[in-house]
Protein backbone atom coordinates (compact mmCIF):
# COMPACT_ATOMS: atom_id res chain seq x y z
CA UNK A 1 0.00 0.00 0.00
CA UNK A 2 1.08 3.50 -0.50
CA UNK A 3 1.66 6.07 1.79
CA UNK A 4 -1.69 7.23 2.13
CA UNK A 5 -1.66 9.80 4.98
CA UNK A 6 -1.39 13.31 5.00
CA UNK A 7 2.25 14.75 4.65
CA UNK A 8 1.00 18.01 6.28
CA UNK A 9 -0.25 16.28 9.35
CA UNK A 10 2.68 13.43 9.59
CA UNK A 11 5.15 16.45 10.17
CA UNK A 12 3.91 17.72 13.36
CA UNK A 13 5.96 16.88 16.31
CA UNK A 14 3.67 14.40 19.10
CA UNK A 15 2.94 16.84 21.55
CA UNK A 16 6.15 16.30 24.46
CA UNK A 17 3.91 15.89 27.28
CA UNK A 18 2.29 12.44 25.89
CA UNK A 19 5.84 10.34 26.99
CA UNK A 20 5.80 11.48 30.41
CA UNK A 21 2.27 10.80 30.86
CA UNK A 22 3.27 7.20 29.58
CA UNK A 23 5.81 6.51 32.42
CA UNK A 24 3.53 7.86 35.01
CA UNK A 25 0.79 5.68 34.41
CA UNK A 26 2.55 2.84 34.28
CA UNK A 27 4.11 3.86 38.05
CA UNK A 28 3.11 3.66 40.97
CA UNK A 29 2.70 5.70 44.53
CA UNK A 30 4.11 8.44 41.56
CA UNK A 31 2.78 11.80 42.61
CA UNK A 32 1.90 13.98 39.54
CA UNK A 33 2.32 18.31 39.45
CA UNK A 34 1.69 17.54 35.39
CA UNK A 35 -2.10 18.10 35.12
CA UNK A 36 -3.44 20.54 33.89
CA UNK A 37 -6.44 20.95 35.14
CA UNK A 38 -8.60 21.53 38.09
CA UNK A 39 -9.04 19.52 41.19
CA UNK A 40 -11.95 20.38 42.05
CA UNK A 41 -15.51 18.69 41.09
CA UNK A 42 -17.33 20.81 38.95
CA UNK A 43 -19.63 22.22 41.92
CA UNK A 44 -22.66 20.36 42.52
CA UNK A 45 -25.36 22.73 41.15
CA UNK A 46 -23.89 23.17 38.12
CA UNK A 47 -23.75 19.07 37.34
CA UNK A 48 -27.30 18.72 39.06
CA UNK A 49 -28.24 21.22 36.43
CA UNK A 50 -27.04 18.77 33.78
CA UNK A 51 -28.30 15.63 35.18
CA UNK A 52 -31.89 17.60 35.75
CA UNK A 53 -31.33 18.58 32.01
CA UNK A 54 -31.13 14.65 30.89
CA UNK A 55 -34.20 14.28 33.18
CA UNK A 56 -36.03 16.06 31.45
CA UNK A 57 -35.07 15.15 27.68
CA UNK A 58 -33.02 17.87 26.32
CA UNK A 59 -30.82 15.65 24.67
CA UNK A 60 -31.56 17.14 21.51
CA UNK A 61 -29.21 19.48 18.87
CA UNK A 62 -29.01 23.31 19.69
CA UNK A 63 -28.62 25.66 17.18
CA UNK A 64 -24.76 25.65 15.96
CA UNK A 65 -24.16 28.74 17.93
CA UNK A 66 -25.18 27.62 21.12
CA UNK A 67 -28.49 28.55 22.93
CA UNK A 68 -29.48 31.83 23.01
CA UNK A 69 -29.51 31.65 26.57
CA UNK A 70 -26.38 30.63 26.84
CA UNK A 71 -24.54 33.39 24.68
CA UNK A 72 -26.62 36.21 26.39
CA UNK A 73 -25.48 35.01 29.75
CA UNK A 74 -21.77 34.80 28.49
CA UNK A 75 -22.47 38.39 27.33
CA UNK A 76 -23.35 39.21 30.25
CA UNK A 77 -20.54 37.42 32.27
CA UNK A 78 -18.26 39.16 29.86
CA UNK A 79 -19.58 42.56 30.82
CA UNK A 80 -20.13 42.15 34.22
CA UNK A 81 -16.53 40.72 34.94
CA UNK A 82 -14.15 42.41 32.40
CA UNK A 83 -15.97 45.01 31.13
CA UNK A 84 -16.43 43.59 27.47
CA UNK A 85 -19.57 43.81 25.24
CA UNK A 86 -20.74 41.38 22.93
CA UNK A 87 -23.68 40.83 21.00
CA UNK A 88 -25.17 37.95 22.16
CA UNK A 89 -26.52 37.19 18.41
CA UNK A 90 -23.57 37.87 16.33
CA UNK A 91 -20.59 37.96 18.04
CA UNK A 92 -20.17 35.11 20.41
CA UNK A 93 -20.08 31.42 19.47
CA UNK A 94 -20.41 28.22 22.15
CA UNK A 95 -17.29 25.98 21.13
CA UNK A 96 -16.10 22.69 22.00
CA UNK A 97 -13.84 23.76 24.95
CA UNK A 98 -11.30 26.51 24.18
CA UNK A 99 -9.82 24.64 22.14
CA UNK A 100 -12.01 24.26 19.16
CA UNK A 101 -11.84 28.08 19.26
CA UNK A 102 -8.30 28.34 18.64
CA UNK A 103 -8.89 25.77 15.80
CA UNK A 104 -11.53 28.11 13.89
CA UNK A 105 -9.94 31.21 14.47
CA UNK A 106 -6.94 30.10 12.67
CA UNK A 107 -8.89 28.39 9.89
CA UNK A 108 -11.06 31.23 9.69
CA UNK A 109 -8.38 33.50 9.43
CA UNK A 110 -5.22 32.10 7.87
CA UNK A 111 -4.32 32.29 4.08
CA UNK A 112 -1.52 30.24 3.15
CA UNK A 113 1.86 31.91 3.90
CA UNK A 114 0.32 34.46 6.59
CA UNK A 115 2.76 34.21 9.77
CA UNK A 116 1.22 33.48 13.08
CA UNK A 117 2.83 35.10 16.45
CA UNK A 118 3.35 32.91 18.64
CA UNK A 119 4.42 33.91 22.26
CA UNK A 120 6.76 30.61 24.30
CA UNK A 121 6.65 28.85 26.35
CA UNK A 122 3.29 28.55 25.62
CA UNK A 123 -0.05 26.06 25.37
CA UNK A 124 0.71 23.39 23.10
CA UNK A 125 -2.20 23.48 20.66
CA UNK A 126 -1.78 27.20 18.96
CA UNK A 127 1.92 25.78 16.86
CA UNK A 128 -0.12 22.61 15.34
CA UNK A 129 -3.55 24.46 14.58
CA UNK A 130 -1.91 27.18 12.82
CA UNK A 131 0.47 25.19 10.99
CA UNK A 132 -2.98 23.20 9.78
CA UNK A 133 -4.38 26.16 8.83
CA UNK A 134 -1.62 26.37 6.69
CA UNK A 135 0.41 29.47 8.36
CA UNK A 136 3.80 29.88 9.29
CA UNK A 137 4.90 29.65 12.62
CA UNK A 138 6.75 32.17 14.56
CA UNK A 139 6.76 31.56 17.90
CA UNK A 140 8.79 34.90 20.12
CA UNK A 141 10.62 33.84 23.28
CA UNK A 142 9.56 35.14 26.34
CA UNK A 143 12.01 35.91 28.99
CA UNK A 144 12.48 35.00 32.42
CA UNK A 145 13.92 38.88 32.79
CA UNK A 146 10.56 40.22 31.66
CA UNK A 147 8.65 38.06 34.32
CA UNK A 148 7.55 35.93 30.53
CA UNK A 149 5.56 39.03 29.39
CA UNK A 150 5.68 40.16 25.79
CA UNK A 151 7.47 43.26 25.31
CA UNK A 152 6.58 45.89 22.41
CA UNK A 153 9.91 45.29 21.03
CA UNK A 154 10.27 41.59 21.43
CA UNK A 155 6.76 41.72 19.22
CA UNK A 156 8.46 44.06 16.79
CA UNK A 157 11.42 42.30 16.31
CA UNK A 158 9.48 39.29 14.83
CA UNK A 159 7.14 41.24 12.82
CA UNK A 160 7.51 40.62 8.62
CA UNK A 161 4.89 41.63 6.06
CA UNK A 162 3.19 38.54 6.08
CA UNK A 163 2.40 38.49 9.61
CA UNK A 164 -1.07 38.56 10.13
CA UNK A 165 -2.23 37.47 13.86
CA UNK A 166 -0.52 37.74 17.19
CA UNK A 167 -1.43 35.10 19.62
CA UNK A 168 -2.05 36.31 23.37
CA UNK A 169 -1.69 33.09 25.93
CA UNK A 170 -2.71 35.15 28.85
CA UNK A 171 -2.57 34.02 32.11
CA UNK A 172 -0.17 32.06 30.24
CA UNK A 173 0.16 28.32 30.53
CA UNK A 174 3.00 27.07 31.31
CA UNK A 175 4.68 30.14 33.23
CA UNK A 176 1.41 31.67 35.32
CA UNK A 177 2.32 35.14 33.43
CA UNK A 178 -0.34 37.75 32.98
CA UNK A 179 -0.08 40.90 31.13
CA UNK A 180 -1.38 43.76 32.78
CA UNK A 181 -3.37 47.29 31.28
CA UNK A 182 -0.05 48.76 30.60
CA UNK A 183 1.88 45.65 29.23
CA UNK A 184 -1.60 45.54 26.56
CA UNK A 185 -1.39 49.22 25.68
CA UNK A 186 2.51 49.17 24.45
CA UNK A 187 1.91 45.97 22.47
CA UNK A 188 -1.13 47.19 21.37
CA UNK A 189 0.93 50.04 19.58
CA UNK A 190 2.62 47.84 17.63
CA UNK A 191 -0.75 45.86 16.90
CA UNK A 192 -2.32 49.12 15.54
CA UNK A 193 1.29 50.03 13.77
CA UNK A 194 1.23 46.82 11.59
CA UNK A 195 -2.76 45.61 11.34
CA UNK A 196 -2.50 42.73 13.32
CA UNK A 197 -5.11 40.43 14.45
CA UNK A 198 -5.40 39.42 17.96
CA UNK A 199 -5.94 35.98 19.24
CA UNK A 200 -6.32 36.49 22.99
CA UNK A 201 -6.88 32.84 24.79
CA UNK A 202 -8.35 34.21 27.58
CA UNK A 203 -9.33 30.83 29.39
CA UNK A 204 -7.59 31.01 32.89
CA UNK A 205 -8.73 35.12 32.97
CA UNK A 206 -10.53 34.26 36.37
CA UNK A 207 -7.42 32.60 37.87
CA UNK A 208 -5.59 35.87 38.43
CA UNK A 209 -3.86 36.60 41.80
CA UNK A 210 -3.88 40.24 43.57
CA UNK A 211 -5.26 41.85 40.26
CA UNK A 212 -7.94 41.72 37.99
CA UNK A 213 -7.42 40.25 34.70
CA UNK A 214 -7.74 42.91 32.03
CA UNK A 215 -8.61 41.88 28.21
CA UNK A 216 -6.89 43.56 25.47
CA UNK A 217 -10.36 44.36 24.17
CA UNK A 218 -11.08 46.46 26.31
CA UNK A 219 -7.86 48.97 25.33
CA UNK A 220 -8.83 51.56 22.01
CA UNK A 221 -8.87 50.12 18.73
CA UNK A 222 -8.37 46.20 19.71
CA UNK A 223 -11.66 45.22 19.88
CA UNK A 224 -12.71 45.05 16.14
CA UNK A 225 -9.35 43.07 15.44
CA UNK A 226 -9.52 40.81 18.34
CA UNK A 227 -11.12 37.18 18.87
CA UNK A 228 -10.89 36.14 22.46
CA UNK A 229 -11.17 32.33 23.74
CA UNK A 230 -12.45 31.46 27.07
CA UNK A 231 -14.50 29.10 28.64
CA UNK A 232 -15.79 26.98 31.59
CA UNK A 233 -12.77 24.75 32.10
CA UNK A 234 -10.80 26.43 34.21
CA UNK A 235 -12.87 29.04 35.56
CA UNK A 236 -15.68 26.55 36.63
CA UNK A 237 -13.69 23.35 36.95
CA UNK A 238 -15.56 22.18 34.10
CA UNK A 239 -12.91 20.21 31.64
CA UNK A 240 -14.67 17.39 30.81
CA UNK A 241 -17.94 19.23 29.95
CA UNK A 242 -15.73 20.57 26.96
CA UNK A 243 -17.85 24.02 26.35
CA UNK A 244 -15.92 27.18 25.90
CA UNK A 245 -16.51 30.38 23.47
CA UNK A 246 -15.31 32.66 21.17
CA UNK A 247 -16.22 36.15 20.46
CA UNK A 248 -15.30 38.73 18.57
CA UNK A 249 -16.24 40.71 15.70
CA UNK A 250 -19.60 39.41 13.46
CA UNK A 251 -17.51 38.86 10.06
CA UNK A 252 -14.90 36.10 11.61
CA UNK A 253 -17.90 34.72 14.40
CA UNK A 254 -19.97 34.28 11.27
CA UNK A 255 -17.06 32.92 9.23
CA UNK A 256 -15.93 30.49 12.57
CA UNK A 257 -19.36 29.36 12.98
CA UNK A 258 -19.83 28.05 9.42
CA UNK A 259 -16.87 25.74 9.79
CA UNK A 260 -18.22 24.85 13.58
CA UNK A 261 -21.60 24.14 11.70
CA UNK A 262 -19.76 21.50 9.30
CA UNK A 263 -17.38 20.19 11.52
CA UNK A 264 -19.16 20.10 14.68
CA UNK A 265 -22.56 21.08 14.92
CA UNK A 266 -22.96 21.70 18.09
CA UNK A 267 -21.58 21.61 21.57
CA UNK A 268 -23.14 19.33 23.76
CA UNK A 269 -26.65 19.71 24.79
CA UNK A 270 -26.28 18.41 28.27
CA UNK A 271 -22.84 20.70 28.94
CA UNK A 272 -24.92 23.76 27.83
CA UNK A 273 -27.94 23.53 30.37
CA UNK A 274 -24.72 22.79 33.11
CA UNK A 275 -22.78 26.42 31.34
CA UNK A 276 -25.78 28.49 31.76
CA UNK A 277 -26.09 27.83 35.69
CA UNK A 278 -22.46 28.23 36.02
CA UNK A 279 -22.42 31.75 34.50
CA UNK A 280 -26.12 32.12 36.55
CA UNK A 281 -25.13 31.42 39.94
CA UNK A 282 -21.12 30.43 40.05
CA UNK A 283 -19.42 33.17 41.03
CA UNK A 284 -19.37 32.38 44.70
CA UNK A 285 -17.61 28.62 43.22
CA UNK A 286 -14.61 30.72 41.51
CA UNK A 287 -14.41 32.92 44.65
CA UNK A 288 -13.88 29.69 46.35
CA UNK A 289 -11.34 27.97 44.28
CA UNK A 290 -9.28 31.01 43.90
CA UNK A 291 -8.66 31.40 46.94
CA UNK A 292 -7.34 28.02 47.71
CA UNK A 293 -5.36 28.19 44.34
CA UNK A 294 -3.76 31.45 45.67
CA UNK A 295 -3.21 29.58 49.35
CA UNK A 296 -1.20 26.95 47.02
CA UNK A 297 0.12 29.26 45.20
CA UNK A 298 2.00 30.60 48.06
CA UNK A 299 3.09 27.82 49.51
CA UNK A 300 4.64 26.37 46.88
CA UNK A 301 6.52 29.03 45.81
CA UNK A 302 7.60 29.25 49.45
CA UNK A 303 8.74 25.58 49.45
CA UNK A 304 10.31 26.41 45.69
CA UNK A 305 12.34 29.56 47.04
CA UNK A 306 13.36 27.03 50.33
CA UNK A 307 14.63 24.71 48.45
CA UNK A 308 16.78 27.20 46.70
CA UNK A 309 14.93 26.87 43.40
CA UNK A 310 14.58 30.30 41.18
CA UNK A 311 10.97 31.08 40.23
CA UNK A 312 9.23 34.84 39.28
CA UNK A 313 6.29 34.88 41.04
CA UNK A 314 3.23 33.85 38.77
CA UNK A 315 0.35 35.78 39.36
CA UNK A 316 -2.51 33.85 37.32
CA UNK A 317 -3.38 30.11 35.91
CA UNK A 318 -2.06 27.50 38.79
CA UNK A 319 1.33 26.98 37.36
CA UNK A 320 4.26 27.94 38.74
CA UNK A 321 7.51 27.66 36.38
CA UNK A 322 10.62 27.49 38.14
CA UNK A 323 14.33 27.52 36.44
CA UNK A 324 16.07 24.61 37.07
CA UNK A 325 19.52 25.44 35.85
CA UNK A 326 21.42 25.61 38.85
CA UNK A 327 21.38 21.45 38.83
CA UNK A 328 22.90 21.95 35.00
CA UNK A 329 20.09 18.97 33.84
CA UNK A 330 18.06 20.36 30.97
CA UNK A 331 14.42 20.34 31.36
CA UNK A 332 13.84 16.69 29.88
CA UNK A 333 16.62 15.12 31.75
CA UNK A 334 15.40 16.94 35.21
CA UNK A 335 12.18 15.90 34.65
CA UNK A 336 12.85 12.27 33.44
CA UNK A 337 15.38 12.03 36.87
CA UNK A 338 12.93 13.48 39.10
CA UNK A 339 10.46 10.92 38.19
CA UNK A 340 12.62 7.83 37.46
CA UNK A 341 14.35 9.08 41.57
CA UNK A 342 11.79 10.57 43.52
CA UNK A 343 8.41 9.92 41.45
CA UNK A 344 7.09 12.91 40.52
CA UNK A 345 6.03 13.89 37.70
CA UNK A 346 6.60 17.50 36.25
CA UNK A 347 6.08 18.57 32.68
CA UNK A 348 9.98 20.15 30.92
CA UNK A 349 9.11 23.72 29.96
CA UNK A 350 10.58 22.65 26.62
CA UNK A 351 7.04 20.92 25.88
CA UNK A 352 5.54 24.54 25.65
CA UNK A 353 8.47 25.79 23.33
CA UNK A 354 12.29 26.02 23.05
CA UNK A 355 12.49 28.85 25.19
CA UNK A 356 11.39 26.35 27.77
CA UNK A 357 14.44 25.17 28.31
CA UNK A 358 15.65 25.71 31.70
CA UNK A 359 12.28 25.29 33.40
CA UNK A 360 10.03 22.84 34.75
CA UNK A 361 5.88 23.51 34.46
CA UNK A 362 4.75 21.90 38.62
CA UNK A 363 1.05 22.59 38.59
CA UNK A 364 -0.57 23.53 41.79
CA UNK A 365 -3.95 22.06 41.27
CA UNK A 366 -3.22 19.98 44.11
CA UNK A 367 -4.29 19.90 47.48
CA UNK A 368 -1.72 20.84 50.21
CA UNK A 369 -1.30 17.65 51.33
CA UNK A 370 -0.11 16.08 47.87
CA UNK A 371 1.66 19.48 47.27
CA UNK A 372 4.09 18.77 50.43
CA UNK A 373 4.86 15.52 49.32
CA UNK A 374 5.76 15.75 46.16
CA UNK A 375 7.65 19.35 46.75
CA UNK A 376 9.82 17.52 49.56
CA UNK A 377 10.39 15.03 47.18
CA UNK A 378 11.73 17.67 44.31
CA UNK A 379 14.15 19.59 47.42
CA UNK A 380 15.47 15.74 48.04
CA UNK A 381 16.16 15.37 44.39
CA UNK A 382 17.27 19.05 44.03
CA UNK A 383 19.77 18.74 46.99
CA UNK B 1 -6.11 38.18 56.25
CA UNK B 2 -8.04 36.81 59.52
CA UNK B 3 -11.25 35.04 57.67
CA UNK B 4 -8.91 33.40 55.16
CA UNK B 5 -7.01 32.23 58.39
CA UNK B 6 -10.22 31.06 60.01
CA UNK B 7 -11.43 29.14 56.71
CA UNK B 8 -7.98 26.99 56.62
CA UNK B 9 -8.37 26.19 60.34
CA UNK B 10 -11.89 25.26 60.60
CA UNK B 11 -11.31 22.45 57.94
CA UNK B 12 -7.96 21.55 58.96
CA UNK B 13 -6.97 22.28 62.70
CA UNK B 14 -3.73 20.28 62.65
CA UNK B 15 -2.11 22.60 60.20
CA UNK B 16 1.10 23.86 61.77
CA UNK B 17 1.93 27.39 62.14
CA UNK B 18 4.60 27.27 59.18
CA UNK B 19 2.23 25.97 57.08
CA UNK B 20 -0.06 28.52 57.65
CA UNK B 21 2.04 31.45 56.83
CA UNK B 22 3.37 29.78 54.17
CA UNK B 23 -0.65 29.53 52.40
CA UNK B 24 -1.26 33.25 53.56
CA UNK B 25 2.13 34.71 52.79
CA UNK B 26 3.02 35.56 56.29
CA UNK B 27 5.28 34.86 59.13
CA UNK B 28 5.18 32.40 61.72
CA UNK B 29 5.08 35.07 64.69
CA UNK B 30 1.84 36.77 63.11
CA UNK B 31 -0.40 33.79 62.41
CA UNK B 32 0.52 32.78 66.35
CA UNK B 33 -0.53 35.85 67.35
CA UNK B 34 -3.23 36.17 65.45
CA UNK B 35 -4.62 32.84 66.86
CA UNK B 36 -3.95 33.34 69.85
CA UNK B 37 -6.40 36.75 69.23
CA UNK B 38 -9.25 34.81 67.97
CA UNK B 39 -9.04 32.27 71.05
CA UNK B 40 -9.11 35.67 73.38
CA UNK B 41 -11.72 36.84 71.67
CA UNK B 42 -14.01 33.79 71.37
CA UNK B 43 -13.76 33.08 67.64
CA UNK B 44 -11.85 30.16 68.06
CA UNK B 45 -13.42 28.87 70.50
CA UNK B 46 -12.26 25.26 70.40
CA UNK B 47 -11.12 22.32 68.25
CA UNK B 48 -12.81 19.84 67.75
CA UNK B 49 -12.43 16.62 65.53
CA UNK B 50 -14.83 15.21 63.53
CA UNK B 51 -15.01 11.64 64.56
CA UNK B 52 -17.04 8.67 62.68
CA UNK B 53 -18.43 6.98 65.60
CA UNK B 54 -20.44 4.70 63.60
CA UNK B 55 -17.47 2.98 62.41
CA UNK B 56 -15.66 2.27 66.32
CA UNK B 57 -17.30 -0.18 68.60
CA UNK B 58 -19.02 2.00 70.99
CA UNK B 59 -22.21 2.55 70.82
CA UNK B 60 -23.55 6.39 70.21
CA UNK B 61 -27.55 7.79 69.54
CA UNK B 62 -27.74 11.53 68.39
CA UNK B 63 -31.12 12.57 68.61
CA UNK B 64 -32.62 16.31 67.45
CA UNK B 65 -35.54 17.62 69.56
CA UNK B 66 -37.59 19.96 68.63
CA UNK B 67 -38.51 21.87 71.80
CA UNK B 68 -41.33 24.58 72.54
CA UNK B 69 -41.31 27.02 75.10
CA UNK B 70 -42.99 29.85 76.65
CA UNK B 71 -40.23 32.76 77.10
CA UNK B 72 -40.16 34.09 80.50
CA UNK B 73 -40.89 37.90 81.34
CA UNK B 74 -37.58 39.96 81.85
CA UNK B 75 -35.46 37.10 80.76
CA UNK B 76 -36.23 36.05 77.26
CA UNK B 77 -35.49 32.77 75.35
CA UNK B 78 -31.43 33.14 76.64
CA UNK B 79 -32.46 31.89 80.52
CA UNK B 80 -34.42 28.73 79.02
CA UNK B 81 -31.75 27.85 76.97
CA UNK B 82 -29.19 27.99 79.37
CA UNK B 83 -31.35 25.65 81.54
CA UNK B 84 -31.03 23.37 78.74
CA UNK B 85 -27.10 23.77 77.53
CA UNK B 86 -25.77 22.82 80.78
CA UNK B 87 -26.97 19.85 80.64
CA UNK B 88 -23.81 17.33 79.56
CA UNK B 89 -25.76 15.27 77.18
CA UNK B 90 -26.97 18.37 75.26
CA UNK B 91 -24.42 18.69 72.17
CA UNK B 92 -26.04 21.87 70.59
CA UNK B 93 -28.77 24.38 71.12
CA UNK B 94 -30.09 26.52 68.43
CA UNK B 95 -32.73 29.05 68.88
CA UNK B 96 -34.85 28.71 65.48
CA UNK B 97 -37.31 30.86 63.55
CA UNK B 98 -40.70 29.12 62.91
CA UNK B 99 -42.79 26.75 64.11
CA UNK B 100 -40.90 25.24 67.28
CA UNK B 101 -38.45 27.78 69.21
CA UNK B 102 -35.36 25.18 69.93
CA UNK B 103 -33.42 22.30 68.14
CA UNK B 104 -31.55 20.92 70.59
CA UNK B 105 -29.33 17.62 69.93
CA UNK B 106 -28.43 15.24 72.59
CA UNK B 107 -25.65 12.56 72.47
CA UNK B 108 -26.20 9.93 74.61
CA UNK B 109 -25.26 5.97 74.34
CA UNK B 110 -28.66 4.32 73.63
CA UNK B 111 -32.25 5.20 72.20
CA UNK B 112 -33.67 4.94 75.93
CA UNK B 113 -30.54 7.11 77.42
CA UNK B 114 -31.89 9.91 75.45
CA UNK B 115 -35.60 9.25 75.88
CA UNK B 116 -34.85 9.28 79.55
CA UNK B 117 -33.37 12.48 79.35
CA UNK B 118 -35.91 13.90 77.60
CA UNK B 119 -38.73 12.66 79.47
CA UNK B 120 -37.09 13.08 82.87
CA UNK B 121 -34.97 16.35 82.67
CA UNK B 122 -35.96 18.36 79.63
CA UNK B 123 -39.85 17.92 79.04
CA UNK B 124 -40.15 18.44 82.93
CA UNK B 125 -38.44 21.74 82.57
CA UNK B 126 -41.24 24.80 83.61
CA UNK B 127 -40.99 26.79 80.80
CA UNK B 128 -41.21 23.66 77.90
CA UNK B 129 -44.07 23.33 76.70
CA UNK B 130 -43.32 20.27 73.99
CA UNK B 131 -40.86 18.00 72.41
CA UNK B 132 -40.86 16.06 69.66
CA UNK B 133 -37.73 13.96 69.37
CA UNK B 134 -36.11 13.06 66.17
CA UNK B 135 -33.32 10.10 66.38
CA UNK B 136 -30.40 10.53 63.67
CA UNK B 137 -30.13 7.29 61.79
CA UNK B 138 -27.18 7.82 60.01
CA UNK B 139 -24.83 10.63 59.05
CA UNK B 140 -23.86 11.24 56.04
CA UNK B 141 -22.36 14.75 55.98
CA UNK B 142 -21.11 16.28 58.95
CA UNK B 143 -19.77 19.66 59.53
CA UNK B 144 -18.85 20.07 55.81
CA UNK B 145 -17.52 16.53 55.46
CA UNK B 146 -18.51 13.79 53.65
CA UNK B 147 -18.25 10.75 56.37
CA UNK B 148 -17.67 7.48 53.87
CA UNK B 149 -16.41 8.66 51.29
CA UNK B 150 -13.01 9.28 50.58
CA UNK B 151 -11.93 11.20 46.97
CA UNK B 152 -9.79 9.68 44.59
CA UNK B 153 -8.18 11.60 41.77
CA UNK B 154 -9.73 10.30 38.41
CA UNK B 155 -7.82 13.30 36.36
CA UNK B 156 -4.97 11.90 34.02
CA UNK B 157 -1.43 12.30 35.20
CA UNK B 158 0.01 14.44 32.93
CA UNK B 159 -2.26 16.75 30.71
CA UNK B 160 -1.28 20.26 28.60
Amino acid sequence: MKDYLSKHAKVIPPSGIRKFFDIVSEMEDAISLGVGEPDFDTPWHIREEGIYSLEKGKTFYTSNSGMLELRQEIALYLNRKFNLDYDFKSEILVTVGGSEGIDLAFRALINPGDEVLIPEPSFVSYKPCAYLAGAKVVPIPLKEENNFRLTAQELETYITEKSKIIVLPFPNNPTGAVMEKEDLESISKIILKHDLIVLSDEIYAELTYGREHVSIATIDGMRERTIIINGFSKAYSMTGWRMGYAVGPSEVIHLMTKIHQYGIMCTPTTSQYAAIEALKNGDSDIGYMKRAYNQRRRFVLDSLGKMGLRCFEPLGAFYVFPSIQKTGLSSEDFAKQLLLEQKVAVVPGTAFGESGEGFIRCSYAYSIDDLKIALERIEAFVN
Amino acid sequence: MRNELLEIIQHNSKITTVDLAALLNSDEETIAQEITACEKEKIICGYHTLINWDKTNRDKVTALIEVQVTPQRGQGFDKIAERIYRFKEVTAVYLMSGGFDFTVIIEGKTIKEVALFVGQKLAPLESVNSTATHFVLKKYKDYGFILEKTKKDERMAVTP
